[in-house]
């Protein structure tokens, strides 16, 4: 049989049966997360709570898309680093402003009182 | 010499750009921190909503009840509750929700084509491609009703203190509520609809290139993985937009 190389231009023999299952599976997982949060957006009342469901199966949905579909989950470990601690940071200052705007609505309706 | 060219085997040597730091090729590798300063500028946009909301006053009173006022933030159930050929009828999200699901379609589309890359099956890369395009377009054509719909506004409009009404949005005044409610819709789902449209333009150039048979000479499909992977984070962004402005 003869060797192939990685650089071996000319397909030849068989084309190996796709592997799909993974790929169908996470499928499964973001569509059933997106019908639980519109379930939960028509069964449950608006508040703390409801939003922070929300934001914990929006952060799975991630998981999954980053995971599996751009296949993070396979590369080196700093590769994974790399990304994912700038991005932490990235949550950080959003968890802060918010914060803040809550403290700034909360000053202006308190002067104009 | 002229046609063997393009078809040479990679540098090798280290300092010829044979060696791949993090295992990854060069093109993954920066395609990898252009997401992810990518990522920086929504989740700027994602800051700067989260701030706007914060900073105005909450709706109160019971949802059944809830009117359009430029005193509270609205309700995004009741903003976004149109379908196209159901006129009148509300029907909230639900027009959101086939975006959402067409969307992760597209990216499982896509997903199906890198693995076909993998196996250099020309045909089925081909036929996922075609499918991942299709499934663009069509989202964008949804997000175009979406913003004609948003722009020409309700039938009833928003009631004035001086008895005029508002209908639909634009950047300074809008139906829905503050002003600023209007600009971020525009700013944050515009800014992902011209993701998706680069994205699918450069979708079509990959399938133009398979169909060529450009990757099966060259002896890889990176092309369609890099791709892939814009694609796949059009798809992320779409779904921190669709918790952070349509559910909460």
């Amino acid at each position: 049989m003869a060797h192939h190389t990685e650089n071996d231009f000319h397909q030849t023999g068989e084309i190996p049966k796709p592997q799909t299952k993974a790929i169908w599976k996470t499928f499964g997982i973001l569509v059933a997360l997106t019908a639980l949060e519109f379930l939960i957006a028509f069964t449950m009342d608006a508040g703390t709570a409801r939003n922070a469901i929300f934001i914990i199966l929006t952060l799975f949905k991630a998981f999954y898309i980053v995971a599996e579909f751009m296949h993070l989950k396979h590369e080196t470990k700093s590769l994974i680093w790399s990304i994912i601690i700038p991005l932490a940071l990235v949550v950080w200052l959003m968890v802060a402003l918010l914060a803040e705007g809550s403290y700034y609505y909360e000053s202006i309706t308190n002067y104009f009182k | 010499m002229s046609t063997s060219t393009t078809l040479e085997a990679p540098n090798s040597g280290t300092w010829d750009g044979g060696n791949e730091p993090m295992k990854a090729s060069y093109g993954k590798l920066m395609m990898w921190f252009f997401l992810l300063s990518d990522a920086f500028t929504f989740g700027a946009f994602l800051i700067v909503y989260g701030l706007a909301r914060h900073a105005h006053m909450p709706y109160t009173g019971e949802p059944e009840a809830f009117t359009f006022s430029t005193e509270w933030w609205p309700i995004p159930e009741k903003v976004f509750n149109a379908f196209p050929g159901f006129h009148g009828v509300d029907l909230p999200l639900a027009f959101v929700a086939l975006m959402t699901m067409i969307l992760i379609l597209s990216s499982v589309t896509m997903v199906l084509a890198v693995e076909a890359g993998h196996r250099m099956d020309k045909n089925d890369v081909q036929k996922w491609l075609l499918w991942t395009i299709l499934f663009g377009a069509t989202f964008l054509g949804c997000q175009a009703w979406e913003w004609a719909h948003f722009i020409t506004g309700t039938d009833e409009g928003m009631l004035l203190a001086d008895g005029t009404r508002v209908f639909g949005a634009n950047l300074t005044v809008n139906q829905y509520g503050p002003p600023l409610f209007a600009d971020l819709f525009f700013f944050i789902t515009g800014f992902h609809g011209t993701h998706v449209f680069t994205g699918w333009i450069l979708l079509l150039i990959a399938f133009i290139s398979t169909v060529n048979g450009v990757y099966q000479k060259r002896g890889h499909y990176e092309m369609v993985e890099k791709i892939g992977l814009y694609w796949h984070f059009v798809d992320l962004v779409w779904v921190f937009v669709f918790t952070f402005f349509y559910l909460i």
